[in-house]
């Protein structure tokens, strides 16, 4: 488990002080991927820095298993981080040694026995699917290869935790794919701890348990994945969520006096389309889909409508009523 | 003619082994000594390892007094030392003394600048990866500055080349010492141009093989 106690990240010094991430609570448990999300700057790198101390932080605690890292040596530290992988945007591998020796390196720094290395680094290039590539060079590889080989790496001395700082932004969308699958595939045979951190939300659709979102050092908002897509609450939650399912409002559209603007949800429990026409039967109102989509996180579908509602009050009234019971969740975003 | 051919024919094997005893010294002192020297002003500048503002600011004071001042002067402000270490400050190992501390402080700074060339993301991994310093030295920084330490020995070998020559001036000896005697001094321009040729082709040489080192080495 790890747990992060108002933790603040303090960078610079007088008038050129910057606080990268303010006071941050967060409990992270065993076996679970919990992400953080965030616009560029808003601090989740640093926050994930601090989990292995890449980052000092300025002030809080960081509780590995309830053990307190921010206070230790740099030998107990060392120690640590052997219980903890880490991949990084761009791969980070050791450009002038082979593939295996990348590998390798994550072994030699826990004293793996010497003779026991290439099994160990066979094994590992087999979990990433790569075996073929062990006396290739980087280069030579793709980025979602490149990764896998990060992957490796990070896992070699079987930590029980796996930080991923934006380990997918600067692949492709296939590679993207790829590398998402393989960790689920990781988490569920071993049951590691995956922290990630993306501004990707297909990403975090796809791959996490739990999601946090940051904005400007502060986490706003954590809740589980299904929550956070169906429920966002807080507007960086909203905004992110709303871009993934591309159903914002256009700007142009202007609410008239007989009309209102409304967001529905639907989980995997509620079907949609009888909703729209059976309200427009049974009163007398009208209504026009603005912007749709389905969606499914972890096989469970859910799907967002903006809809205008057109017609008299009194209709309208009865209308909503009849919606709001039949939808997952219903949100006035304009009119009367 | 003849005269040319008999300046060589008995000074030259002798110049050139000074010369090669001159570099080979000042090479092997800047390989290892200026190595240690610009790992301690890499490690010491780096937050991922040991920044400490003293003992960067020490070491690299000293590197730029050595690198600061010409050659010839510097051969000069060293004969005290070059006396105790060798008991004379005349002489191809005398000549030896200065030639390598020069050599440490510019192949110091050129070691520093490789290593700080080294991708800070990959020794973070490294660092995040639980390795000890030793190991990050030895596994990352020295893999992926190779290519660019090996550029920097080549231009630290054509540099010593350049400075032996100037070695003749405290009788040091060697091929630029037999220019200036016999080509200068004596008004030999046979004996000129074959040293000259000869430095060519050793500058040529050392800058071929090295390019053709650091290029077998790059991975990228």
């Amino acid at each position: 488990m790890i747990e992060l106690k108002n933790i603040d990240v303090e960078f610079g010094q007088g008038s050129q002080r910057f606080q990268a991430v303010k006071n941050a609570d967060l409990t992270i448990q065993k076996g679970e991927i919990f992400g953080i999300v965030g616009p560029s700057g808003a601090g989740k790198s640093t926050l994930v820095r601090v989990i292995n101390m890449l980052q000092q932080p300025t002030r809080g605690q960081v509780l590995i298993d309830g053990q307190d890292i921010t206070k230790l040596n740099r030998k107990e530290l060392r120690k640590v981080r052997l219980n903890m992988g880490m991949i990084f945007q761009h791969f980070n591998l050791i450009s002038g040694s082979t593939i295996a020796e990348n590998v390798a390196f994550s072994l030699y720094a826990n004293k793996y026995p010497k003779d026991k290395i290439p099994e160990r680094v066979k094994e590992l290039l087999d979990l990433v699917h790569l075996p073929e590539k062990a006396d290739a060079y980087p280069a030579n590889l793709s980025g979602g290869q490149k990764q896998r080989v990060a992957i490796a790496r990070a896992l070699a001395n079987h930590p029980e935790i796996l930080l991923c700082d934006e380990a997918t932004s600067a692949l492709d969308v296939e590679n993207t794919e790829e590398i998402v699958e393989l960790l689920k595939e990781i988490n569920q045979k071993t049951k590691i701890t995956i922290v990630f951190i993306t501004h990707e939300m297909e990403v975090a659709k796809k791959l996490f348990d739990r999601i946090a979102f940051m904005e400007q050092g502060e986490i706003k908002e954590v809740s589980d994945i299904y929550t956070a897509f169906t429920e966002p609450r807080e507007p960086i939650a909203k905004s992110l969520v709303e871009r993934v399912l591309n159903v914002s409002v256009p700007e142009a559209l202007k609410v008239g006096n007989d009309e209102e603007l409304l967001r529905l949800s639907y989980t995997g429990d509620d079907s949609y389309d009888p909703v729209i026409s059976m309200a427009s039967k049974n009163y007398d109102i009208t209504m026009d889909i603005i912007s749709g989509k389905v969606d499914y996180i972890h096989d469970k579908p859910f799907g967002v409508l903006i809809v205008m509602l057109r017609g008299e009050e009194s209709e309208r009234k009865k209308a909503l009523v009849y919606i709001e019971k039949n939808v997952y969740k219903m949100e006035k975003l304009g009119g009367k | 003619m003849n005269e040319t051919l008999e300046i060589i024919r008995s000074e030259f094997a002798q110049a050139s082994f000074e010369t090669f005893e001159m570099v080979f010294i000042s090479m092997a002192a800047a390989a290892v000594i200026g190595t240690l020297l610009g790992l301690v002003l890499h490690l010491t500048s780096n937050p991922l390892f040991y920044r400490n503002r003293i003992i960067n600011g020490i070491a690299g004071t000293i590197v730029n007094i050595i690198r600061s001042m010409p050659f010839i002067i510097l051969i000069i402000v060293l004969i005290p030392v070059t006396r105790i270490l060798v008991g004379t400050s005349i002489g191809a190992l005398a000549a030896s003394v200065s030639l390598s501390i020069a050599s440490i402080a510019f192949f110091a700074r050129l070691v520093e600048n490789a290593f700080s060339e080294v991708d800070k993301g990959v020794i973070e991994a490294a660092v995040a990866a639980g390795a000890g310093t030793f190991l990050i030295i030895r596994k990352v920084l020295f893999v992926e500055a190779m290519p660019a330490l090996v550029r920097a020995l080549t231009v630290t070998f054509v540099s010593i080349i350049g400075y032996s020559a100037m070695a003749g001036a405290v009788g040091g000896g060697g091929i630029g010492n037999l220019a200036i005697m016999y080509g200068y001094n004596r008004y030999q321009t046979g004996v000129l141009l074959v040293t000259v040729v000869v430095l060519i082709i050793i500058v040529q040489l050392g800058q071929w093989i090295g390019d053709k080192i650091a290029m077998a080495l790059t991975r990228k």
